[in-house]
């Protein structure tokens, strides 16, 4: 299985591909891309020096183009696909249908890849996107349970790859508009969820709140550790109770389900979080090679290290993990 | 040039007991709604109504002169919610609205609907859809007019556009049931909970302002979104079809008081204020106006 990391900018870059990344994914420094967010992703002079460096060490390069123009932003999408046959990627992750079918007809040897954000979690969608485009892989949404995805892959048209570590979205990516129900962007339209230009951050008698787009999202007493307010991981009251009524604020850890991926014939192995620093890319890049490592050579025997999963905890979101809807009691 | 747009009823997103829905299809039958979508589009386990009850019930309202579109499941994982789609798909009667892109897969060459969840956002991706066989799409939720107004103007001749115009907006779509979690219960074992809230649970944020309504895997808005009151601009864009989405209550003044707007028997402004206190929680209608969808109007104005 070959393993996929996250490249919010060089340093980034650099540290997936000095820890043991089989190929990295980053994004233009625009809305073309779902991580639209300050300070981070691609300009034209970085992205030449990261697409060498990765290159000398044999690392592939992906290049994320996977939000949904509309016909007024239209150009930007298509000088983006222009760009990207330029620089010879060795994939375009796309969801849009219109983007798809641009890049398929004007570079029929552009290495198409179907986005997390283009929502198939069926094989009869995963053969609309083949038939159409030529799809060669695809990413699932992080809302299949394993058996689902042994299913999906038995059926698959195109490689699955599939999302082992990181940021949970348990919504199905790219069917999501909560952000801009509050905000007025979401992920499709403007390659942010809960965007920061709309938090806001306030200290009242009842503790600290965060709001997003004035939304009351989540209020810590004193102690508590106030995390970053994303929509559907806040705290809120239904028929009198208060709580995670969406999601806990946990990361997806699928360390422990290496062996069963493996045996489903999954492709890759997805790393989220090109919002994330430097320093946890190399963590979590590290550890998932040695994980790979291991569970390619003796697969029978693979076990997750106790080291292992105490690092990845060290940089989770809320310092918990999950299986998510891998396993059974979250369906 | 601007003709009168047909008013259509979107599937039922809700669970509702069998004798409910009959009863409301009954009421539907002999109202002036020109097009309904029948058929659980959410969740595969809601099966009080069984595919043939659909189909029954399609040929019901069928004779009684309405335009039957067969409705599809938006979230497609296991293999038996496929069967299900197929058999749907190769009905050979009713038109399908497909929610998913492996019912557009299943439809190809076939005429189709593409619901609100199909995610055609650009004239490039419509025009793919009609080479396909697309016959009407509904525009996403979250766009505002003025790309209505972009994707009216490039779009393929024959394609007709659907507006969803009323109904607590569907947001968002998981494998997780937050109506079971609401009652510490496993999805495998949801006991139906969904029965219980015809309208959705409504959730809130801690200071009490009502936000959205959980309806099982999906969530939606707290708010209905209400566009009557920009039918002017509707007509001026060309759209051919106008959505309501059904709620458990009022159906009958809500349907009215569209064909009323609709026929020139009403003003748009009065009909729009006329269905504000028919809504569960209240109105909203920011995507409209390129804001945040959970805005009113006013709001927008205020912060415009």
């Amino acid at each position: 299985m070959e393993l996929v990391c996250p490249a919010g900018n060089l340093p980034s870059l650099k540290a997936a591909v000095d820890n043991g990344a089989d190929a990295v994914y980053f994004g233009f420094r625009d809305d073309t891309n779902a991580r639209h967010f300050a300070g981070l992703n691609f300009g034209p002079a970085k992205i030449a020096k990261g697409i060498r460096y990765a290159r000398q060490r044999g690392v592939k390069v992906f290049l994320a183009l996977n939000t949904y123009p509309q016909p007024a932003g239209w150009s930007r999408w298509q000088n983006a696909v222009d760009q990207a046959a330029d620089l010879r990627v060795d994939a375009m992750i796309a969801a849009d249908i219109g983007v798809l079918d641009y890049a398929a007809e004007r570079y029929p040897e552009l290495n198409l890849h179907l986005s997390v954000q283009g929502s198939a979690t069926n094989y009869e969608a995963l053969k609309f996107y083949q038939d159409n485009f030529a799809v060669r892989r695809a990413v699932l949404p992080r809302v299949l349970s394993l058996s689902q995805v042994q299913q999906l892959v038995e059926h698959s048209p195109v490689q699955v790859e599939v999302f082992g570590f990181g940021s949970l979205c348990i919504m199905v990516e790219g069917r999501c508009i909560l952000s801009s129900y509050a905000t007025g962007r979401s992920p499709n339209t403007f390659g942010a969820c809960s965007p920061a230009s709309h938090v806001e951050w306030r200290e009242t008698a009842l503790g600290l709140e965060t709001h997003l787009g004035g939304i009351l999202i989540e209020r810590c007493g004193t102690g508590e550790k106030a995390g970053y307010p994303t929509l559907c991981k806040g705290s809120f009251n239904v028929g009198g109770n208060t709580y995670h009524a969406l999601e806990e604020p946990t990361s997806l850890n699928t360390l422990e389900l290496l062996p069963s991926l493996h045996a489903a014939g999954v492709a890759a192995i997805k790393i989220e979080g090109r919002q994330r620093s430097p320093v946890y890319v190399a963590q979590v890049t590290r550890v998932w090679r040695a994980a790979l490592d291991a569970c390619q050579r003796d697969p029978d025997n693979y076990r997750p290290r106790h080291e292992w999963m105490a690092e990845l905890s060290k940089v989770s979101e809320g310092t918990q993990t999950t299986l998510g809807a891998y396993s059974r009691p979250w369906q | 040039m601007d003709r009168r747009p047909r008013l259509s009823l979107g599937p039922v997103l809700y669970y509702w007991p069998r004798e409910q829905l009959l009863a409301f299809y009954e009421q539907v039958a002999a109202s002036p709604v020109d097009i309904v979508y029948l058929g659980e589009s959410v969740c595969s386990k809601r099966t009080l109504m069984r595919t043939d009850d659909w189909f029954d019930l399609a040929a019901r309202l069928q004779a009684a002169g309405k335009e039957v579109v067969i409705s599809t499941l938006a979230l497609l994982e296991a293999e038996s919610e496929l069967k299900r789609l197929k058999r749907i798909c190769d009905n050979g009667e009713y038109l399908v609205e497909a929610n998913d892109m492996g019912a557009v897969q299943l439809m190809r060459d076939k005429t189709f609907v593409a619901g609100h969840s199909v995610n055609i956002y650009n004239d490039r991706t419509l025009a793919l859809l009609a080479r396909q066989g697309l016959k009407r799409w509904v525009f996403p939720l979250e766009l505002s007019h003025q790309t209505l107004a972009d994707m009216q103007a490039a779009r393929p001749p024959g394609v007709e556009t659907e507006l969803f115009a009323y109904g607590r907006l569907p947001l968002a779509y998981s494998a997780r049931c937050f109506t079971a979690r609401a009652h510490n219960l496993p999805k495998d074992d949801c006991q139906y909970r969904c029965l219980d809230y015809p309208d959705g649970l409504t959730l809130s944020a801690q200071d009490d302002t009502r936000f959205l309504a959980l309806n099982g895997i999906q969530t939606q808005s707290a708010h209905t979104c209400n566009l009557l009151g920009e039918l002017d601009r509707i007509r001026e864009l060309g759209v051919e079809v106008v959505r309501i989405s059904p709620q458990s209550h009022h159906m009958e003044r809500i349907i009215e008081t569209f064909h009323k707007c609709l026929d020139g028997e009403m003003a748009p402004a009065a009909g729009h204020a006329s269905l504000e206190p028919l809504m569960p929680v209240g109105s909203c209608n920011g995507y409209w106006h390129g804001e945040a969808g959970m805005m009113s109007q006013s709001q927008a104005a205020i912060e415009g």
